[in-house]
């Protein structure tokens, strides 16, 4: 009755998937735990199976090939930040990443649980998107890569199949005079969830024209949504004040937001124009830095 | 950061420097014994059944399945506790009622907020006892129910007590209503003052309910046994409170409990009543065991008594010369599922840092279906201030006049009146202006969205009760004990106290907080009263002590005891011709006790007077972001008059805590409910208070007007300091936008819309 | 179902205990341990009073299972001082009055001694962004940071001589 909850610690991906297939709904994964252990005391989660994949090499790991990285989805934000590789080329998805909870939830959290956790406000997931993340699922039937903004369908629900398992995040390397950022609201400097957050890419030529442009935005919908309004809003643009007012217009129309305890529908429609702004300056800077 | 503006009364050793703290090696070590750090053998966990309804009468209760789970050794309800005279008691501001008291603790006839304790069972293990309560069946009948204070007035208004006819109205209605209290105060004629105004100001506003936020959830331990003794151990502000009001609600005679004070983990004024203390004991009683109840952080939220919200209008007139002529201000506070709210507090501050002739203040205080409100540093004061004080602020701009200097032409001193009879009896307030005037910063310009504010406060302060006992060792070293819990730093204080007045140093005295079978009844720790209060006392037993020393060494010398003195730590001959004697230190007076009369001890048992009031002024700079409605607060100045302050480090801290508690009060702090009437943001992840990364340093300034009433000047420090900051903030905000806000908190979102409806009038 | 056997170190101590699978590292180190210096005040990860060191990197304790324990290396706030000799942010933080009521104090202590062994000399904004997780009502913040800089000055004197 009390003690009924089993515990285990697969060492393969393989073994992961199994179980996750053979337990389906009563089994969860404990990656960092800082989502898991709150809703198992609330009561939003019972499982019967708790599954620590921190044991898995691959998934705690960060591997830096020719035209890529593959970062393990289980690895505490912590250590992706402080990884100087990775940091350096895709600052962006640091950014989010560093805005997880406090020094002591990134220490445990997650980016592969920030994404299946599902929700909406997540900080690390637009940051993700932006940056052209692609997520390598792990089933019993073998793996499969997916663009990692079809993972969310909804608050708390993902498109992973019973028994898949989030296993990495592949970013191919970027394309030069490219720069990516995320930025939130929160009415705290720290320790809130998102009101709004916005992560962006921008990629510029040699005469400072933005090639191209992604725009992601977190907590104004039931998941993170790609605006590709506000990214064609700078594309051809030198990023200038009216490309980045029509990239804010494009963000605050596509907005979709609730009105719940952290912010209301108007305010955060608001908001969607403003952070994506700040964000594309953010990146516009980093991107700029390079040349 | 410490200012002297008057001479100290004497050359002073001890007293204002900055020594360690005897419990501060176990706080900073870990091994310190909070209210949920005990533990004995055979050990049971008490967790309660909390409403899962905003309001609803309870039809029956069936603890039948929990009983009979294994594990399970005890079940409550209401009703094992004895029924209590409905009686208001006490002194008007503060009344209780223990009709009241014992249904908060425990629900009997209605539920009358979400988390009422409806019931309690004891287990072997947190876990069972949490399974167990889900096993218990409530019958429930749901009720409509009503929060905000001004619904809950409302003629069509959900009656939380049907037979509730409001006290203070002459003649009584007839109806009854949620009103429990009408109080007016008045002084002169405010219409007639009004009419010799060039400007009036009337405004309207809300706040809503915030918590004190301490970081410690309540807990207790309670071992009862078969002879009716009791003994608890519980992190409260207060164990003679705890011992007190527990015995009342369990019907046993006060000296059959014991209670040990733990450490306690912040209060503020919410440790100030007991919730777990009565439950965990009945439930030991019923089982024979020891019983520890820890409130999680949710319950915290749920069924503890946070602040009043409030709706509240002011009315003030001022005279182009900057004199104030009248003010007038009706104040209705939501006192949550009982009466009490701090409404009547809330009347006597409103006005009181400024010398009318013309004013009124007509407070209500309103039961409404949430948790019953509790003392929250200097109760009722901040949020009176948060209306005057803005009021006062569009005064001074209606005629072009410095915050400060309006608030200088018309502050309070010694023979100014107060809204409830008597006359001021001490200054400071002028001080407090005076010293930020004089602040390098306060002229200091400022930046593109950045805006500066200014407040006062007052806060009446408290003494009462207090009892200490003090022994010299037989080695010469000195033990004072007091009632006194400590919550930030008293056990120095005492020790300061005492070390300066026998002339020995610090670290000769050792201070501690002994249990309530041990010393005399002491008052809370609350009301800013214990390094008044039990200080006095301590001094008092000092000079006892002192007395009695004199007539050791008097005995040991053979001589009159009138040719002895005390100085420097030391038995002197009073002069040479008495003879000629060597000083005599304690301990060589105490090695000779026995034949001097024995043990060497005092103790002191006063009801104190003759406190000093708390006066603040404070400035803060904000920017604000006009595209989020974001406010950071750049800079905060509080100056504060203490009298003396004993340990400057001490009171800088009380000063800049309570400041930050008034700034997460400014901005951000609320209970958001659904409409189930239930409490949304029950955590400290959506109940926002500051993070360290929210401020910058806090810049205390210290004041001294010394109390001539007390041995050392001392002035209690640990309210006032809170009361003007909410208006210092929007006051901040108007000069930084033009845009003034009336409601709390001033989140991003409101900011956002006045800015934006600001703009759009334009 | 059998209770987990964790074999832990715990301030450099080897410590072995029983839990269940449900229960934080936070509850075994209170309720089995019973080494109380690390606090709850609300075992949602939103106040940072539970903050331990796990294999060097500070984590809330109430959001870490005790059955995660195993093999790890956990520093308290009762391995911080070496005997009776007290570890300088102890010290600097009696000498400021960094602590009123003191509850936070632990907690904020192992996350101090986190961030100055990852960064030697921080700025006062760099202290107030790693300490965010640390909710302290008391203080409002001031002396905890002053204690923490002066902590930092006093470490790297030590570490120059």
């Amino acid at each position: 009755m009390t003690t009924g909850v089993r515990y285990e610690t697969p060492a393969t991906v393989q073994e992961a998937a199994v179980l996750m297939a053979q337990f389906q709904a009563t089994a969860r994964i404990l990656a960092g735990g800082t989502d898991l252990l709150v809703q198992m005391r609330s009561g939003r989660q019972n499982p019967g199976v708790i599954v620590n994949v921190k044991h898995i090499d691959e998934m705690m790991t960060i591997r830096e090939e020719s035209d890529r990285f593959i970062v393990g989805a289980a690895m505490p934000c912590m250590k992706v930040i402080n990884h100087p590789g990775f940091s350096r080329a895709f600052p962006g998805v640091v950014d989010g990443a560093n805005l997880i909870g406090s020094v002591q939830v990134r220490g445990r959290a997650t980016m592969g649980g920030n994404l299946c956790n599902a929700s909406p406000a997540a900080d690390s997931v637009p940051a993700v998107i932006a940056a052209g993340g692609i997520a390598i699922v792990q089933g019993p039937q073998g793996s499969r890569r997916v663009a990692v903004e079809d993972i969310p369908v909804g608050p708390g629900k993902t498109s992973l199949a019973p028994g898949e398992l989030l296993v990495a995040f592949e970013f191919a390397k970027l394309a030069q005079r490219t720069g990516t950022a995320y930025l939130r609201f929160t009415p705290r400097t720290e320790m809130d969830i998102a009101v709004v957050g916005a992560g962006v890419r921008i990629t510029l030529d040699q005469e400072g024209v933005c090639t191209d442009a992604k725009v992601c935005l977190g907590a104004v919908a039931e998941k993170a949504i790609v605006v590709p309004e506000a990214a064609q809003a700078l594309v051809g643009t030198r990023v200038d004040e009216a490309a980045l007012e029509n990239l804010a217009k494009a963000a605050s129309a596509a907005a979709r937001p609730i009105t719940d305890k952290r912010g209301t529908k108007e305010f955060r429609i608001k908001l969607a124009g403003v952070i994506a702004r700040r964000a594309a300056l953010k990146a516009l800077a980093r991107a700029k830095e390079q040349q | 950061m410490l200012k002297k503006t008057e001479e100290p009364v004497k050359d002073l050793k001890v007293v204002g420097t900055r020594p360690i703290r005897p419990d501060g090696v176990p706080k900073v070590t870990g091994h310190a014994q909070y209210g949920a750090d005990y533990y004995l053998p055979g050990m049971l966990w008490g967790k309660i059944l909390r409403s899962p309804h905003a309001h609803a009468r309870i039809r029956s209760i069936d603890t039948s399945k929990a009983q009979a789970l294994p594990g399970v050794k005890a079940v409550m309800v209401g009703s094992d506790l004895p029924e209590q005279k409905f009686d208001y008691l006490g002194p008007d501001r503060v009344q209780v009622n223990f009709w009241h008291m014992t249904r908060n603790i425990m629900a009997r006839e209605k539920a009358l907020y979400v988390g009422h304790a409806v019931a309690a069972v004891a287990a072997t293990t947190p876990e069972i006892a949490a399974e167990a309560i889900k096993l218990i069946e409530v019958d429930y009948e749901v009720l409509p129910h009503v929060i905000d204070v001004d619904e809950a007035m409302a003629e069509d208004a959900p009656l939380l007590f049907e037979d509730m006819i409001t006290r203070g109205v002459n003649p009584s209605p007839t109806k009854p209503s949620n009103i429990a209290r009408r109080a007016e105060f008045k002084i002169g004629d405010v219409e007639a003052g009004f009419a010799q105004a060039d400007e009036i100001v009337e405004m309207s506003f809300k706040t809503s309910p915030v918590h004190q936020g301490y970081i410690e959830p309540h807990a207790c331990l309670a071992r009862f046994g078969a002879d009716g003794q009791c003994e608890i151990w519980s992190s409260s502000q207060g164990h003679f409170m705890v011992r007190g009001y527990t015995a009342k609600i369990l019907g046993i005679p006060v000296n059959n409990l014991v209670v040990h004070p733990a450490e306690i983990g912040g209060g503020f004024g919410g440790k100030t009543v007991v919730y777990v203390e009565p439950i965990a004991a009945t439930l030991s009683r019923k089982s024979g065991l020891p019983v520890k109840i820890v409130m999680t952080r949710e319950e915290v939220f749920l069924a503890t008594g946070p602040t009043a919200g409030s709706s509240m209008t002011v009315r003030m007139g001022v005279k182009r010369d900057g004199k104030i002529v009248a003010a007038d201000g009706v104040f209705k506070f939501q006192a949550g599922a009982f009466p009490g709210s701090p409404v009547m507090n809330g009347c006597m501050c409103a006005f009181s840092v400024y010398d009318l002739e013309n004013a009124r203040a007509v407070g209500y205080d309103v039961v409404s279906n949430r948790p019953k409100s509790a003392a929250y540093r200097a109760p009722g004061s901040p949020i009176v201030a948060f209306a005057v004080e803005s009021v006062v602020d569009e005064l001074a701009r209606r005629i072009g006049m410095d915050p400060l200097e309006l608030r200088l032409r018309n502050a309070v001193k010694v023979g100014s009146p107060t809204i409830w009879g008597p006359k001021h009896g001490h200054g400071g307030f002028r001080e407090t202006i005076e010293a930020l005037m004089n602040h390098p910063e306060y002229k200091k310009p400022l930046g593109p969205n950045q805006g500066r504010g200014v407040a006062s406060g007052f806060w009446f302060n408290g003494a009462g009760e207090s009892a200490v006992t003090i022994h010299v060792g037989e080695d010469g070293s000195v033990s004072i004990a007091s009632g006194s819990m400590d919550v930030g730093g008293s056990r120095a204080s005492m020790a300061i106290m005492a070390a300066e007045t026998l002339g020995i140093p610090y670290e000769k005295v050792r201070s501690t907080v002994a249990n309530t079978a041990s010393i005399g009844y002491n008052h809370v720790t609350g009301g800013s009263r214990v390094t008044y209060a039990t200080g006095m006392a301590v001094v008092q037993a000092c000079e006892r002590i002192i007395e009695d020393l004199r007539t050791r060494a008097a005995m040991m010398w053979d001589v009159n005891v009138d040719d002895v003195i005390w100085e420097d730590g030391c038995a002197k001959p009073a002069n040479p011709s008495v003879g000629d004697f060597k000083p005599l230190t304690l301990a060589e007076i105490a090695a000779k006790r026995a034949v001097t009369g024995g043990p060497i001890a005092a103790e002191v048992a006063i009801n104190a007077g003759g406190q000093a009031p708390g006066f603040s002024t404070q400035f803060c700079d904000v920017e604000v972001d006009p595209e989020t409605g974001a406010v950071k607060i750049l800079r905060f100045v509080a100056a504060q008059d203490v009298g003396r302050a004993i340990h400057p480090s001490y009171v800088e801290g009380q000063i800049q805590g309570g400041v930050t508690q008034g700034i997460g009060w400014a901005l951000n702090e609320t209970y958001v409910y659904n409409s189930k009437g239930e409490m949304e943001n029950a955590g400290f992840l959506d109940y926002r208070m500051p993070v360290a990364s929210d401020l910058p340093m806090i810049e205390a300034v210290i004041v001294e007007v010394p109390n001539p009433n007390h041995p050392y000047g001392v002035k209690g420090a640990g309210e006032v300091n809170i009361v003007p900051v909410t208006a210092a903030v929007a006051n901040a905000i108007r000069s930084a936008t033009g845009v003034r806000l009336t409601s709390l908190p001033m989140s991003p979102p409101v900011v956002l819309q006045a800015l934006e409806s600001e703009s759009a009038s334009v | 179902m059998a209770k987990h056997h964790v074999t832990t170190t715990i301030n450099g101590e080897t410590v072995e205990f029983l839990c269940d699978t449900k229960q934080s590292l936070l509850d075994v180190l209170r309720n089995q341990l019973y080494m109380t210096g690390t606090k709850e005040g609300c075992a949602t990860g939103d106040c940072g009073a539970c903050t331990v060191n796990m294999d060097g990197t500070i984590v809330c304790s109430c959001l870490v299972l005790g059955v995660e324990a195993e093999g790890k290396s956990i520093q308290t706030i009762e391995g911080m001082a070496k005997g009776s000799e007290l570890h300088p942010l102890q010290q600097k933080f009696l000498e400021h009055a960094a602590l009123q009521c003191g509850i936070c104090t632990p907690g904020v202590l192992v996350a101090a001694k986190a961030l100055l062994e990852r960064n030697p000399d921080p700025t006062e904004e760099e202290v107030r962004y790693w300490l965010a997780g640390n909710l302290c009502r008391c203080t409002g913040y001031n002396k905890i940071v002053e204690a923490v800089l002066d902590a930092a000055r006093v470490m790297r004197g030590a570490s120059n001589a």
